[in-house]
């Protein structure tokens, strides 16, 4: 049925003809159709990734084929949510290996992006813990790939964009957990050099994360918020809770009503950072035990929060710098800070290790920070992108709208190899997105 | 215990619905279905989410000499039967076509009677039983646009309702769901306003409830009730001039 889609920016928004299935065999019919297509799941990316004239969406075909629970091995079709996920595995003492700041996306499309999490320094992004998956490729044909089987399938799917075909299939390995708990630390960071120290100090903490306010200017530049936790073990938790350690958070959300002016959100979250960062009496080290429920996914809380960016949406503008590159962490920041446009806060972590085909994570600092669409917001962004370029990082295609081909070229270093791997799965372009066209990896010529 | 459910038509949106519905509650089903294997998913899904049982029927509500057999070949009986398997292709191609013609009659009307006479005649011998049928308002007044199909609904609502009569003294119940438009494959190219069509999950609650208050008749959104009020009280000498 033909509507009007966007992803998680409001930005851009287009017409696509959508359609659903619930059977294998449906998706394999569908997929041999003569125009191109993309894969649709939650629509959490940010930008243009799973927007296209076609869509077909995954959210009906969401069921659970197998759950090992002594071994921690889970096995679903790709539309199936986090959140449902989460619901099956925590009361049986298991979590998701990997998971990314919102709990509402399917599983086909944390494979698609590859995504990290507060762990990536020690666990890495999700596709490290896929055992196997299927792909459905142009002619209805599937393959069952995983890091020894076609394995040239698998790493361009991970973190692919949709663009190797439609996952179907996925099975990946969970995470072992005594209680539904997180032990939490939170700590103050003066400036942008506490804040490094400190997450280098803490990284042997499984998770980390830090707010970072982008605006504040002189000595205290770079002030932050750093977040660490662990799974609570079950003596680690109240009294109070040990009666049933791995019970569910409650499923309270609230609707943000409407659209707002961009202002009135920036508002909110200064006052929430000053909460934190003045409140609870000015102590520099606050330890907590919270549910998993606020320590991963705060902004969930709050159901279609992307409206307090207005109408017009809003860019995530999320890149990775080399660990070397630290003075291009503090130009950027201090590009943003001079420039006033961006949101006041910003997420700022450290990754571990990684060097796959076509994911966005490598060693480094990564930054993610909403900046509403505005004019005069895209040369800006432009002239950030060289910045990127020349402290040799790159951009999270997932959050991407507006990137320019050459920015792409020159950041990834195994892009050829992927359009390579492209050209035998995907030979004329029958999955292909606004962003792979804006970005020339497929060359789907009937797109608009 | 939860007596189990038997959904004829399980492979539909509606019929997987039903049987989450009714797993996340606790009752096995027997999901009844063409090409049943492609309901395995289904099946493990809500085993591992629910840990309900959870039984596969190839049946074809078409084939009507099958009947008999698949309803033996259940070992334990299900106390519940919801019917939802149907058929609505367009009315120009069908009407032109008489073997389209049958099949929408066979699909609605006269292969739920058949499959459906045989398990009632079951229930009330053992004087219990549940049995849900999903006919539709396009039954209740024949339209220029959906007549064939609307007939052989208009002949299912009327079967179930004599049924209903006819089980009372045996303690079976017997309930008649007529949705209007619902958001299924049935009518995903048709462009349907929103605020009248039914999510699929939402029908199955509605079924669920129905079921549990033993009710006789239930719309699928209740504005349709009075929607067809209306339809149906336009005097015939206006209707047969309207493009409907
Ligand atoms: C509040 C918020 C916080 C976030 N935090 C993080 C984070 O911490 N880390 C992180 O990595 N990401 C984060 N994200 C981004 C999000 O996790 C990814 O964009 C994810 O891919 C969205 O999945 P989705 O199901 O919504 O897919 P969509 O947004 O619909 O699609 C995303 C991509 O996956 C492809 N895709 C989807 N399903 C399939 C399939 N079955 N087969 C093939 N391709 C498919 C699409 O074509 C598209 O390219 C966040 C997003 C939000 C809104
Ligand atoms: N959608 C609406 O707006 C609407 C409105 C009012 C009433 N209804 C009624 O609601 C019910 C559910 O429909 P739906 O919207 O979910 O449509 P649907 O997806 O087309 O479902 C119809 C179901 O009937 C099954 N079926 C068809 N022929 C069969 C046969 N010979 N033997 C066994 N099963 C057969 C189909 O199985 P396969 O998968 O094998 O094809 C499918 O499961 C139907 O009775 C329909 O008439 C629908």
């Amino acid at each position: 049925m033909k509507k009007q889609i966007a992803n998680w920016g409001n930005y851009p928004r287009i017409e696509s003809d959508e359609q659903t299935f619930s059977f294998t065999e449906e998706l394999q019919t569908y997929v041999k159709k003569k125009e191109p297509f993309i894969a649709r799941g939650y629509g959490r990316c940010y930008g243009d990734a799973s927007l296209a004239p076609n869509t077909i969406s995954t959210l009906r075909y969401n069921k659970v084929l197998s759950f090992d629970t002594e071994k921690g091995i889970f096995e679903c079709q790709s539309g199936l949510t986090l959140d449902k996920i989460l619901t099956i595995i925590v009361p049986k003492g298991w979590f998701l290996p990997v998971t990314p700041g919102t709990k509402f996306i399917t599983i086909g499309g944390a494979v698609a992006s590859d995504v990290h999490g507060k762990n990536h320094h020690v666990d890495g992004s999700f596709s490290a813990h896929v055992i196997d998956m299927d792909v459905i490729g142009t002619d209805g044909t599937l393959y069952t790939c995983s890091p020894t089987q076609h394995s040239d399938l698998f790493w361009a799917t991970c973190g692919g964009m949709g663009l190797t075909g439609v996952i179907s299939r996925i099975k990946f390995d969970l995470k072992k957990i005594e209680t539904s708990y997180i032990k939490q630390k939170q700590l103050k960071a003066k400036n942008l050099e506490d804040i490094l120290r400190l997450f280098e100090e803490n990284s042997h903490y499984t998770y980390s994360v830090a707010w970072i306010d982008c605006l504040k200017k002189g000595k205290g530049f770079g002030r932050s918020i750093l977040i660490l936790g662990e799974h609570a073990k079950k003596e680690e938790i109240p009294a109070k809770y040990q009666g049933n350690p791995l019970k569910l958070p409650p499923q309270k959300q609230i609707l943000f009503p409407f659209n707002l002016p961009s202002f009135v959100l920036n508002k909110l979250t200064v006052k929430a950072f000053n909460f934190l960062y003045y409140g609870k009496n000015l102590k520099r080290e606050i330890n907590n035990v919270v549910s998993y429920e606020p320590f991963f996914y705060p902004l969930d809380a709050i159901q279609l929060w992307n409206r307090g960016y207005g109408k017009k949406g809003f860019i995530q503008y999320q890149f990775v710098l080399p660990l070397e590159s630290k003075a291009g962490l503090i130009e950027i920041l201090h590009r943003i800070s001079d420039k006033g446009i961006g949101s006041f806060l910003a997420v700022l972590k450290v990754f571990g290790r990684q060097d796959d085909l076509i994911s966005f994570p490598r060693e480094g600092y990564t930054l993610a920070l909403d900046i509403p669409v505005r004019n005069g917001l895209f040369p800006f962004l432009d002239e950030l992108d060289a910045l990127v370029l020349k402290y040799g990082g790159r951009l999270y295609l997932s959050k991407d709208a507006r990137m320019k081909p050459e920015i792409l070229e020159n950041s990834y270093p195994h892009l050829s190899a992927f359009k390579e791997i492209i050209s035998k799965y995907n030979p004329q372009s029958a999955f292909s997105s606004l962003q792979s066209e804006r970005l020339h990896i497929t060359s789907g010529k009937s797109l608009i | 215990m939860n007596p189990s459910v038997l959904i004829l038509g399980a492979s539909s949106d509606i019929g997987m619905a039903l049987a989450e519905k009714f797993a996340q509650n606790g009752y096995p089903l027997v999901l009844a279905a063409r090409n049943s294997q492609r309901l395995a998913p289904l099946q493990s899904d809500l085993e591992i989410k629910y840990g309900t049982g959870c039984a596969i029927l190839e049946f074809d509500i078409t084939h009507t000499d099958t009947h008999q057999a698949t309803w033996d070949s259940l070992r334990e009986k299900p106390g519940i039967t919801i019917c939802v398997a149907g058929y609505m292709k367009d009315n120009e191609q069908v009407i032109k076509d008489t073997a389209e013609t049958l099949k929408t009659i066979a699909t609605n009307f006269t292969g739920p009677v058949a499959m459906l006479n045989i398990i009632a005649a079951d229930y009330a011998k053992n004087g219990k039983g549940i049995i849900a049928g999903i006919s539709s308002v396009a039954g209740l007044r024949g339209r220029q646009s959906n007549y064939i199909y609307g007939s052989a609904k208009a002949g299912l609502t009327a079967y179930l309702s004599g049924l209903r009569n006819r089980m009372y003294p045996h303690q079976v119940h017997v309930l008649t769901v007529l949705p209007g438009f619902m958001d299924t494959k049935m009518t995903a190219h048709l462009k349907l306003p929103k605020l009248l069509t039914a999510q699929p999950a939402a029908v199955a609650d509605a079924i669920y409830r129905g079921i549990q208050k033993k009710k006789n008749i239930i719309y699928i959104k209740w504005f349709w009730k009075w929607i067809m009020f209306i339809i149906r009280h336009i005097p015939e000498s206006i209707f047969k001039k309207k493009k409907l």
